[in-house]
């Protein structure tokens, strides 16, 4: 027999559920700017008033961490663009000057370290041989006579495995064709480290630490602006730069000493990347994996 | 008849004459593909890696009677090791005698050292391609619209164009050497 009572079984549990959460949020010390941050929508459903509140937030957030002046941006992808990259093995001397060119224009925590660009040792007479590659290589010149040099980033996949296992979306392939995170949206799962066969995804295990005069002011939501503890992060071609007003290149094209990185937008026929895929012996790294990256090696020599 | 072919023959020659002295004159600048390929949107920005107070050369030169003599330069710019097909060649391959502030091209056309690639070029035909289509050296500026170069000889030593090998920064840390803020390990 069903009773007429004020008070469904529904809405209690509503109730109740909300008292406690309310509850559990008081009691970790949430208020304020962190309260809003919790409670911020995913990035692709704010409308453009939100976005703008929420940028504004992160400005403030950085200058009273950092005290410093920073402008945070949420520039979209920009139409009949998709950008494409392309590494020269046969360039590369290994001297990992876009590692750190990397960390500093990315704001990447120093302690822990943390990066986004692993350059692989490997044995000239092995070809790519993943099991006899060596990151940890320490000699006093590059390059080795008997070495090539592998670097590995994001490879900013059309099918990526990493968007696919992610249990709450928070990390998806944009119109331009870079994977982002939205690092307040992620719950530090880390399923998106163990899809990506690249090792190209990282995670905050610790607060990360920038030193202030070391921190790029010139930021974008799903770039480089300074993650929490407990989020993942990875290359974005350098979101903030690419897709910013002056349209630079990555930063890692920029300090390579021996220009073996290139980049340009894929659907311009002029580009250099569309030269290189008409000219050049290029490969795709993983091919069988059919991860469809956008990142492509090549023998210019 | 006989006379009509006589006086196109002599035309023709005196054509031929007029076209090969035109070119071979020394002063008039070279067009390339590169120039009516040339997009206004490519620049560069680089200029010549010249070493301190040594442009332009005929402060010194002008003074000096070309010695045209192959020879080991002892008290000036000894300091120029030459390591470029050394056997085959010398400083007045590519360096003007008689304008001691260009370079010239192996058939006498002179050229300003800006426009350096054209001189490697002559040898390096397939990499000024590339280098032409953003292929070889380092482009930077914006990946859409300016595009900025570095000459061949901003990062080739035109005396000694092999790279030479670099200190590498440091290693990655190991996940085994990582610390969180109280110094534990990860």
């Amino acid at each position: 027999m069903k009773k007429n009572t004020d008070l469904t079984r529904r809405e209690f549990i509503k109730g109740a559920a909300g008292i406690a959460g309310a509850t559990v949020l008081a009691s970790c010390g949430l208020s304020g700017d962190a309260l809003e941050a919790f409670l911020q929508k995913h990035f692709k459903e704010l409308s453009n008033d939100e976005k703008a509140e929420i940028l504004k937030r992160i400005e403030d957030e950085c200058k009273a961490k950092y005290g410093k002046e920073v402008a945070v941006v949420g520039t979209p992808a920009e139409e009949g663009v998709l950008f494409a990259y392309a590494l020269d093995i046969s360039r590369c001397i290994g001297c990992r000057r876009c590692v750190y060119g990397c960390c500093e224009e990315n704001n990447q925590s120093r302690d822990p370290q943390i990066h986004w660009i692993t350059v692989l040792e490997m044995d000239k007479s092995e070809g790519v041989n993943l099991e006899k590659a060596n990151s940890y290589y320490e000699v006093d010149k590059v390059p080795q006579p008997d070495k090539f040099y592998f670097p590995v980033a994001c490879q900013q996949c059309e099918n990526p495995p990493c968007v696919k296992v992610c249990p709450v979306k928070a990390t998806w392939k944009e119109p331009d064709g870079i994977v982002v995170v939205d690092y307040n949206w992620c719950i530090g799962c880390r399923c998106c480290i163990t899809a990506c066969p690249y090792g190209a995804r990282h995670f905050n295990w610790a607060e990360p630490k920038i030193p202030t005069d070391e921190l790029n002011p010139s930021m974008h939501y799903l770039g480089n602006r300074p993650r929490m503890k407990g989020c993942v992060e990875k290359c974005t071609f350098c979101i903030q730069r690419t897709r910013g007003e002056e349209k630079k290149y990555p930063k890692c094209v920029e300090v390579c000493p021996v220009g073996a990185r290139k980049f340009g937008n894929l659907l311009d026929p002029s580009s250099e990347i569309r030269y290189i895929l008409a000219n050049k012996r290029v490969f795709i790294f993983k091919e069988e994996l059919n991860t469809r990256p956008k990142f492509f090696y090549y023998y210019g020599l | 008849m006989n006379n009509y072919f006589k006086s196109s023959f002599v035309i023709l020659s005196a054509l031929i004459f007029f076209s090969c002295s035109k070119s071979g004159k020394s002063e008039e600048t070279i067009k390339t593909n590169y120039e009516s390929n040339k997009d206004s949107n490519l620049i560069a920005v680089a200029s010549p890696p010249f070493s301190e107070f040594i442009f332009p050369c005929s402060r010194c030169h002008k003074n000096i009677e070309p010695n045209h003599k192959r020879r080991e330069l002892v008290w000036a710019h000894d300091n120029i090791k030459l390591e470029h097909d050394e056997k085959n060649r010398w400083c007045l391959d590519c360096h003007d005698a008689n304008n001691r502030d260009k370079l010239h091209l192996a058939d006498g056309r002179l050229l300003d050292f800006t426009e350096s690639y054209k001189l490697c070029g002559q040898c390096h035909g397939p990499t000024l391609r590339n280098w032409l289509a953003g292929e070889h050296g380092k482009r930077t500026g914006s990946w859409k619209g300016q595009k900025q170069y570095l000459l061949c000889v901003n990062c080739h030593n035109p005396h000694s164009p092999r790279f030479k090998p670099l200190e590498p920064l440091p290693r990655p840390m190991k996940p085994s050497e990582l610390r969180d803020t109280n110094g534990i390990r990860l």
